[in-house]
């Protein structure tokens, strides 16, 4: 415990024992294990500013601690506690041994609402996974001091105030997930199918474009002037990238922000030849445009647009109407309150449920990943996706149509290569798009469930394909937690250039650190997966395509059916295997039995 | 064979539009007196396609197209045919022919009196034996002193449509039981459909009570008053009315109508709303169109589905059945459930509530049991709601549809409390409109007496329960607590979906799912011949060494994976949030410290570390099998490689992800 007084130093000797709230220690014992005291040496240099951060929490906390607080949560037996604030969690704990106690991070806390009945008070909150709990807490100044704690605290502007900062991971790290997927690896991969690409350094100080890694596939006849140039010329800086490159027939999909042609039609002979670089001689390759053609043309005026043929005559392009992020938003929020609508009426339901719209995004956004796919395997044409910026649609469609091509993608490992290449280095902006879910009353600006999306379209993949995922839903599920409020720092910040600028990779862990240990691998694995090395075609009717009842009925309904189905399922599985394994070993002995004594061979 | 103008048409074209199939296939088409038989061809398949003539619930012509003229055939079960006669000729001579064969008018004429599935006199007497309702009642402990059987409809001279045998209450007499069967619709007295051991409350059915505004019948509230003391402690009685309750304060015009609270002593009445046949029939015709729309959007669908209102219907049914199970198995207040006649919603409100209340009714031996009392014992209008014989159209309806259906959404959310799966309520489905055995003939029990349905037909389940290894749900587990007691369904409307499996046969097959029931079947299968082969080797094992047998009993610790549960409460890896803090108001926080916090999350348990490896060993030792594993997959393939090769015709282009070659014309030029 040679550590204690460092921590002390600037944690709780700063604030002084006496004023620290007792609640929060057990914050404080997960950075007393091994890993977590090396880490604490690193940043003792950096003791005073935590102090002073840690300080600034405490201003925020005015009532670190009530007693006789009442949680109710659905489905489960309410739990009388004492409730705690510290910096980056609400926790509540009864006095009783071995009662689940509820730890709740700050950042999930989507929105609160407050209500009062004489002294008493109630504060629901809900969370950004859609779980909606409520805390009756006596005592008015109480319950308004925790609720105005609540709402700072899970509100604070500055990246590095966030939990992830401050975490340490009480598990042995036995991978860094920083170093797992990086372009330069994946990039082996790709030289051993091809050489006609390179890795291209050009973005290497992020000075090209802002939302790229400094690392990217280019057409390897192709320069980096030349990039530099295009660059101007797509929006964000955004210039053709590879995306993927299908091993079958060679055939490649590319993603870029729109090219800004504006309304006089300016065009671009380098992006020209960058994207026609990418042809085999005499083939024709396919762009799709996330945008409806009406979208596409008044992005004109913004100085936006598209390709047009007369520039582009290898290429034909196809438009798809994938909606922009605040109507998504709007759509979650909407389903969200169909799901929690506690009326009995038939009617209503489903006509909530249709005028959310979210399944039409959900059919809409496969359907254009499954064009894309079709275009590349079955066409034999190469494919550019672009939308407007060319962070959101165009992601869901390069990401998903990998899941229907490729079977590494349907692997847990490939999987966390393909978000963390298609989504968090291809510069998905996760912190501005999940800042809030479907709860929160401030008006969403840069807000949308774009990523949640792109998992409901995995999801419904998996369940038309429950064997061909290493997967199992409950990894899809933890992302989308993960992405919206998490002790990890893998989606914190909007860009490598960001995560760069944050030192995350130092600073904060990898959740695939924490995921690819076995005991949570084994948790997240598939038990009917076999691995199929086939295109796997979704079907996109609608009557196909389910409401994702695993994030948007889960609170509402008890799931204890439903496990004890899945445990049966498990046990079957498990039961075979080992079954197979113990008649194995018989053969074997009996084989050897039977050599050692001949006589007994005859019959 | 007099209805059939032209037993064979060549060079006819055949697109089964119900499978998914999207190429047309050309062969020659036959006609028989219980069929029709479309063979293909192609030299190497050689495809046949047998059509029930009982199972055509409409044969249409649509207008001659240049090609030749069309049958459109649509099934009782939801397949659809089209058929391209290239001479109108023999269109109009199969069209007459088909119109005539598939609305039989005589009992005589249905296939289920010329089929002999190859069994002998004795074996189809056995055949009718299987299913013992006696049997049943015997075991829910009927008849007692409570219960008692009554000779009072012996030779239907009671009611002509309730069984000879009935269970009534104890103090019920003979001139209580005529009495009120005279104050009752169509004579059907209240009787016991099911009696609950544990709480001795029961389950009675009836018909609506020919009250009108003012009349009242002291026999039949001296029923009521017998049936509530058949419940020894309980003060009263629900009367469940199945019925909207406009729908049966209008009956009251009619002279008939409801339970006056005033006249009957401590009843309860309550209206449960369950729409009439009419409303169901063109509820379902909706949502069959819902099934076979093409290429629909999202809103297309849903405002369908909604549209339908079917399952507004369904849930109508189970609201039903959970409001009498509840009454029973919490209040333990016996139920009387009646709703015009008795033999509709009646049948659907008690069936539902049994299978909620007795685990037995969740079997596959228990289903047939209950179909048995239910619906057919208890007069059920087989004949006029599934058009066995030409009739009055507005007589159909699609009542035992929506009890299987009801079956089939409370299998959804209890996985493991169903012996059978959902082909088994698919095949019941079926075999309801098929008529190829006697078991679903007729309307009543005196009614197949007279036509001596058992000698002249056989019984439909010796069939299904042979065939039961393909009917059964590889999660089902006696034991587990969701196959036993009462299951208490969640019934908000999210919780309802449209039962593809049913309506939507379409998706079924395009392209080939995977079903996690059928590879569990599987898993099962081999892990029942790994027992066997165990067994044996120990056996041989031990004669080998000349030791006693040492039998290794292998078990595999069940897991305890919340799969989405709750337990893993957020962002933080579960260990944080389930190891329960010492008490803060301990003053000492040091001696905290040696605690080991995370230490509950580092014990594992040794079953979980089983190598995944073997996993792909599953299905076989043999490496020539692994075929059989890629037969999962191989459709997807055969999809892939069919597309490629540019032959898509009359695919649609949002039914599947797999475009029309002209599919990018949408893209804007």
């Amino acid at each position: 415990m040679s550590n204690t007084p460092i921590f002390k130093a600037f944690c709780c000797s700063s604030l002084g024992t006496k004023s620290l709230p007792r609640c929060l220690q057990p914050t404080c014992f997960c950075e007393r294990t091994s890993v977590g005291r090396q880490q604490l040496k690193r940043e003792g240099k950096s003791a005073v500013r935590v102090s002073a951060q840690v300080m600034e929490f405490a201003e925020l906390i005015k009532t670190p601690r009530v007693d006789g607080v009442v949680l109710h949560r659905p489905f489960l037996p309410t739990v009388e506690g004492t409730l705690c604030l510290t910096g980056h969690h609400l926790i509540l704990s009864s006095r009783q041994d071995n009662t689940e106690e509820l730890w709740l991070l700050h950042s999930n806390i989507d929105s609160i609402e407050k209500r009062f009945v004489g002294s008493l008070g109630t504060i629901i909150v809900k969370c950004k996974d859609l779980r909606v709990i409520q805390l009756d807490i006596p005592g008015m100044e109480e319950c308004l001091n925790i609720a105005s704690s609540i709402e700072a605290l899970s509100t604070l502007d500055s990246v590095s105030l966030m939990y992830p900062f401050f975490y340490r991971p009480m598990f042995e790290v036995i991978e860094d997930g920083w170093n797992s997927f990086l372009p330069e690896d994946v990039f082996k991969d790709l030289e051993s199918m091809t050489d006609e690409w390179r890795l291209s350094e050009v973005n290497k100080d992020f000075s090209v474009c802002q939302s790229y890694p400094p690392l990217v596939a280019v057409p390897k006849n192709v320069d980096d002037e030349t990039l530099k140039k295009v660059a101007t010329f797509r929006h964000g800086g955004r210039f053709p990238v590879l995306s993927y490159y299908h091993k079958k027939n060679g055939m490649v999909m590319m993603r870029a922000g729109q090219p800004l042609t504006g309304t006089n039609g300016r065009r671009c002979k380098e992006d020209e030849k960058l994207i026609n670089a990418t042809l085999r001689p005499g083939k024709r390759g396919y762009i799709i445009d996330t945008r409806t053609i009406n979208v596409a043309q008044q992005a004109k005026a913004r100085g936006g647009g598209f390709e047009t043929e007369g520039n582009y005559p290898q290429w034909r392009r196809i438009h798809k109407a994938i909606e922009r992020y605040n109507i998504l938003q709007e759509s979650l929020i909407k389903l969200v309150e169909a799901c929690n609508d506690q009326s009995h009426s038939m009617d209503r339901w489903l006509s909530k449920l249709e005028a959310s719209n979210w399944q039409t995004h959900v059919k809409e956004i496969l359907t254009t990943a499954c064009l894309a796919a079709q275009c590349i395997d079955r066409e034999g044409a190469s494919v550019l996706v672009h939308g407007t910026e060319g962070t959101d649609a165009t992601l869901q469609v390069t990401s998903l149509a990998q899941i229907i091509l490729d079977p590494a993608c349907r692997t847990i490992r490939g999987f966390q290569g393909l978000v963390e290449r298609e989504w968090l280095q291809a510069g998905h902006p996760f912190q501005q798009r999940c800042a809030t879910s479907a709860y929160s009353n401030n008006k969403p600006r840069q807000e949308a469930p774009v990523f949640l999306l792109f998992l409901d379209c995995v999801w419904q993949i998996l369940r038309q394909f429950p064997c061909s995922f290493e997967f199992s839903e409950s990894f899809l599920v933890l992302l989308f937690e993960h992405a919206y409020a998490s002790q990890f720092g893998t989606f914190l910040a909007n860009s490598t250039a960001e995560r760069t600028k944050l030192s995350l990779p130092e600073k904060t862990v990898s959740l695939w650190s924490w995921v690819n240990r076995p005991q949570e691998l084994e948790r997240l694995t598939n038990p009917l997966y076999e691995a199929n090395s086939l295109v796997i075609w979704p079907s996109v009717a609608p009557q196909s395509l389910l409401l994702w009842e695993g994030v948007f009925l889960r609170w509402n309904r008890s799931s204890k059916c439903l496990d004890e189905a899945y445990e049966e399922m498990v046990h079957i599985i498990e039961y075979n295997k080992e079954l197979q394994s113990k008649v194995n070993s018989l053969r074997r002995q009996l084989a050897e039995l039977e050599t050692e004594d001949p006589l007994l061979q005859t019959p | 064979m007099e209805h059939i103008r032209t037993p064979k048409v060549e060079n006819v074209r055949l697109l089964d539009r119900s499978t998914g199939q999207r190429k047309v296939s050309v062969g020659t088409l036959y006609l028989s007196a219980t069929h029709t038989i479309f063979v293909e061809n192609n030299p190497e398949t050689r495809k046949e396609t047998w059509v029930l003539h009982s199972m055509v619930s409409s044969v249409e012509r649509p207008p001659t197209i240049p090609a030749g003229s069309q049958l459109i055939l649509r099934c009782k079960d939801f397949r659809v045919y089209q058929i391209l006669i290239p001479q109108e000729r023999d269109c109009m001579d199969v069209h007459a022919s088909l119109v005539r064969l598939s609305r039989p008018e005589k009992y005589s004429e249905l296939y289920c009196m010329s089929f002999n599935p190859n069994v002998n006199k004795e074996e189809r007497e056995d055949s009718w034996k299987l299913i013992d309702l006696m049997a049943d009642y015997k075991r829910m402990g009927v008849p007692n002193n409570l219960w008692v059987s009554t000779a009072a409809n012996s030779e239907y001279r009671v009611c002509d449509t309730y069984p000879s045998e009935l269970f009534v209450p104890k103090s019920a007499t003979p001139a209580i039981i005529v009495g009120s069967s005279r104050f009752r619709s169509r004579g059907r007295f209240p009787a016991l459909s099911y009696f609950h051991q544990d709480t001795l409350a029961a389950v009675c059915r009836c018909s609506q009570p020919l009250s009108g505004f003012s009349g009242r019948c002291q026999e039949d509230e001296m029923m009521l008053q017998a049936v509530m003391k058949s419940n020894p402690g309980s003060e009263y009685i629900y009367v469940v009315d199945t019925r909207p309750k406009l729908n049966a304060m209008a009956n009251r015009a009619a002279g008939k109508g409801y339970e006056n609270e005033d006249h009957y002593t401590n009843i309860k009445l309550q209206f449960i709303g369950i729409e009439n046949i009419h409303v169901m029939r063109s509820s379902q015709q909706k949502i069959i169109d819902v099934g076979e729309m093409r290429a629909p959007s999202m809103t297309d669908f849903l405002w369908g589905l909604e549209n339908s209102g079917w399952l507004k219907h369904i849930k109508a049914v189970l609201d039903a059945g959970v409001f009498i199970a509840r009454a029973v198995a919490d209040e333990g207040v016996s139920v009387l459930v009646h709703c015009s006649d008795g033999w509709d919603r009646t049948a659907q409100a008690c069936s539902v509530a049994s299978i909620l209340l007795d685990p037995f009714y969740r079997t596959l031996k228990g289903l047939m049991v209950l179909i048995e009392r239910d619906w057919v014992s208890f007069g059920h209008k087989f004949s006029h709601r599934y058009a066995h014989l030409d009739g009055d159209p507005k007589e159909v309806s699609p009542v035992i549809d929506q009890f299987l259906e009801c079956v089939w959404q409370l299998s959804e959310q209890f996985p493991c409390a169903f012996e059978f799966n959902e082909r088994f309520l698919i095949a019941i489905h079926t075999q309801v409109y098929s008529c190829q055995y006697g078991t679903f003939l007729c309307n009543c029990q005196k009614e197949r007496r007279d036509i001596r349905l058992h000698e002249r037909s056989h019984s439909v389940w010796p069939q299904l329960w042979k065939d039961r290894a393909e009917y059964t749900n590889p999660l089902y587990k006696a034991e587990q607590s969701q196959s036993q007691g009462i299951l208490r369904p969640n019934t908000t409307p999210y919780c309802f979906k449209m039962w593809k499996g049913l309506y939507n046969h379409m998706e079924k097959s395009t392209p080939p799912r995977q079903s996690p029931s059928d590879y569990l079947s599987t898993v099962k299968e081999e892990t029942q011949q790994l027992e066997e082969e165990l067994i044996n080797h120990q056996e041989r094992i031990a004669a080998l060494m000349g030791k006693p047998i040492t039998w290794e009993k292998i078990e595999v610790p069940r897991r305890r994976t919340s799969h989405l549960g709750q337990r893993h409460c957020g962002p933080d890896p579960p260990s944080t949030y389930t190891h329960p803090i010492t008490s803060p108001t301990q003053d000492n926080g040091h001696a905290l410290s040696s605690e080991p916090v995370n230490q509950e999350a580092q014990t594992k348990d040794p079953a979980l570390s089983l190598p995944l490896g073997l996993h792909t060993h599953l299905k076989s030792q043999d490496p020539d099998d692994l075929s059989a594993c890629s037969d999962l997959e191989s459709g997807v393939a055969d999809l892939s490689s069919r597309s490629s090769s540019g032959v898509d015709e009359g695919k649609d282009p949002n039914e599947t992800a797999s475009p029309p070659p002209d599919w990018k014309s949408k893209g804007n030029h």
